[in-house]
């Protein structure tokens, strides 16, 4: 199988989409003739042309509300947001828009769009170029919302997001984009609402979703090698829909549940899946419900600090030796 | 250089601009029947929201009906049309039924949106018309959207976004009006010019030269002035812009003067202080598009009063049984509540576009 970066196997995935979908178009600021911000959509302008991959002035509340319009009328956009930090200026189209038209015509309009970026700190860019909002659209029934942690998943989810009925909030990560891992050649779908066993364990469960999955695999490695605790890594890939069952199945099995979660703790996914395990799993559990999150502060600048700021495996080493 | 449209078919020789000149006697009552048939709607409607048979805001459009009555009847069935959230006369306007709306503002099962949407949520995308949207000017991206799918689709048809004086002051207004203008979108935008952003009177809420769609002229944008009390200019002009974004794929504002008798919504308890009660009644008497044009009719001779009274029974009684229809239809079922988040749930299925 080839071995490609999670940014190509994302632009692979827009290649098979626009190839198949005549209605299939790529949006947003830079995507075109610049090849992406961040290379991700490289090629395509020159390979499909002006009308399929298209660039947009500095307008998110504009051209995001272009993709609803379009895909109420059943176009298929992918609307790239150079940073999902920027989606607060443009919130209204896709919370009152894109996420309730569906149910406020009972039913009549669909929204078959994806919304795609990168959202996520760790860059030096201070606050405001450093959100992680999945919570905020995962809180907004008639939203679904993916954070692919690695090149297969991130091309299989991409196709899937494209082909839904419904708007498709797409989490990408810049520090991802280079990675690189096995996917398949063609096109391949990975259902929403699936999540990953990316570590088969015994002992504990760390429950995880982007790049926190690949923080929560090298604490199981420290974990396994240093303190012979066999840690399960249960990657949600989705969070809405999200994969109750294999959240609880595994907390069955392992009895402890430690969460690493990039997006802050207030009120952020992983309240989400505490309050889960909680209402539903609350008897299988030998120790309380664990998290380890971004540190509760908007993202600092100093390079040493924001380091700390974000969850590391040693801090999800400690955290979860206090379990036992 | 100017992006003014050129002044024509004003005032009187509107009547004479071929889209009216080609008007049969029917077309002409059928406008006039549309006109009624919104304000009887609303009429009934306003009657029963003090009777707490409906909740939340209720936006009437009275004083308006022209404005949408003549866009509607100039939509060909490639046209698209959006407004915000006084959007019960461009649903009456396009052909949505009044039981199945007077049935959404009862909040019933049988509403249009299943009660899900209420007052500012009606839709009927079978008929063009995609809303009803309740922030202000959040519609009109909205319309860029269909705008820009007709044109990726070659449908040769505009797209008509509706907002009203207020809006235009909402940044994702102007963020579209350069997209339209730089991807040369068949996009008509009609400004209905009610004069009051709910309390705050025009001159206190916008800087403007002359016109709102002045702000067009920065865009490279075409535009326009109609006067919404006189159905055959601004159908002739409406018609103009129209054909325009059709055959050209150009965008273009079009500012309609129009005047709403009731306050912003009726929970607007300041309806008539910020404004006299001399004004209101003046617009009534001189510039009630209904009775202007029931006068042009009569002085064409295309209709009697007998004809007009007829009409408008016809209309009070189509509210009255849409009354009679909503109150006497079922609630919703609390499952319902969660039918129609998600259309994976809903059909069962997950790959919409499979057959593509």
């Amino acid at each position: 199988m080839p071995l490609i970066t999670y940014r190509k196997a994302l632009n692979e995935a827009f290649a098979e989409e626009l190839t198949r979908d005549e209605s299939v178009f790529l949006m947003g600021e830079e995507v075109a003739e610049y090849n992406g911000a961040y290379k991700v959509t490289e090629g395509l302008w020159e390979r499909f042309g002006s009308k399929r991959v298209v660039d947009t002035p500095i307008s998110e509340a504009a051209f995001l509300g272009l993709g609803v319009g379009a895909a109420m009328m059943g176009l298929r956009p992918v609307v790239e947001l150079m940073f999902w930090s920027f989606a607060y200026v443009g919130f209204d189209q896709i919370i009152n828009n894109a996420g309730c038209v569906r149910y406020m015509s009972g039913g009549l309009i669909n929204v078959p769009m994806v919304i795609r970026g990168p959202a996520n700190g760790g860059t030096n860019v201070g606050a405001t170029h450093s959100h992680t909002p999945e919570n905020f659209l995962a809180n907004t029934p008639g939203l679904k919302v993916v954070a692919p942690a690695t090149p297969y998943d991130a091309k299989g989810l991409m196709i899937s997001s494209i082909r839904d009925n419904d708007t498709v909030c797409f989490m990408e990560n810049t520090l991802l984009y280079g990675d690189i891992g096995e996917v398949p050649e063609g096109s391949y779908t990975i259902p929403l609402g699936v999540a990953d066993i990316k570590r088969e364990g015994t002992d504990i469960s760390f429950i995880a979703h982007g790049r926190a999955v690949l923080t929560a695999l090298a604490a199981a490695e420290i974990l396994a090698t240093e303190h012979g605790i066999s840690a399960e890594v249960v990657d949600l890939r989705s969070i809405r829909p999200l994969d109750e069952e294999a959240i609880l199945n595994s907390v069955a099995k392992t009895h402890r549940a430690l969460l690493v979660d990039e997006s802050k703790p207030f009120c952020g996914i992983s309240s989400q899946i505490a309050t889960l395990i909680a209402e539903q799993a609350f008897d299988e559990l030998d120790a309380p419900v664990a998290r380890v999150t971004a540190l509760d502060a908007p993202a600092i600048y100093s390079m040493p600090l924001e380091k700390l700021q974000l969850p590391t495996a040693e801090r999800v080493v400690a955290k979860a030796l206090t379990l036992f | 250089m100017t992006t003014k449209i050129p002044p024509m078919h004003e005032g009187e020789q509107a009547a004479q601009a071929p889209i009216n000149a080609a008007l049969t006697p029917e077309q002409k009552i059928a406008a006039l029947r549309e006109m009624l048939r919104i304000r009887r709607f609303e009429q009934q409607a306003l009657n029963f929201y003090k009777q707490d048979k409906m909740g939340g805001f209720l936006h009437v459009y009275i004083g308006q009906e022209s404005v949408a009555v003549a866009a509607a009847s100039l939509m060909n069935g490639q046209d698209e049309m959006i407004t915000a959230y006084r959007d019960h006369g461009h649903a009456l306007a396009v052909g949505m039924g009044m039981e199945e709306c007077m049935a959404e503002l009862f909040g019933k099962a049988t509403g249009c949106s299943k009660g899900k949407g209420g007052s500012m949520h009606f839709f009927a995308p079978d008929k063009h018309y995609w809303g009803g949207h309740g922030i202000v000017g959040g519609q009109i991206p909205l319309g860029l959207g269909l705008a820009f799918a007709l044109k990726y689709k070659n449908i040769p048809g505009c797209a008509l976004a509706f907002l009203g004086d207020g809006a235009v002051n909402q940044g994702p207004v102007s963020e579209s009006l350069n997209l339209a203008s730089l991807f040369n979108l068949p996009l008509v935008i009609i400004i209905e010019n009610n004069g009051y952003s709910m309390g705050t009177s025009l001159e206190r809420s916008s800087s403007i030269k002359n016109y709102l769609a002045e702000r067009a002229e920065g865009y490279n944008m075409a535009w326009d002035t109609a006067n919404g009390s006189n159905f055959y200019e601004l159908r002739a002009k409406l018609h103009h812009v129209m054909e325009r974004a059709r055959k050209e794929s150009k965008p273009c504002i079009l500012e309609v003067a129009t005047y709403r008798y009731y306050g912003h919504s009726i929970a607007d308890a300041n309806a008539k202080k910020y404004r006299t009660a001399e004004e209101i009644e003046a617009y009534k008497a001189n510039h009630d598009p209904i009775t202007l044009w029931q006068e042009q009719l009569l002085q064409e001779k295309v209709v009697t009063e007998a004809v007009i009274t007829e009409i408008d029974d016809a209309a009070k009684q189509e509210a009255a049984a849409s009354i009679a229809f909503a109150d006497a239809s079922p609630w919703p079922d609390p499952e319902s509540i969660f039918e129609d988040v998600y259309s994976q749930i809903d059909q069962g299925t997950h790959f919409f576009s499979d057959q593509a």
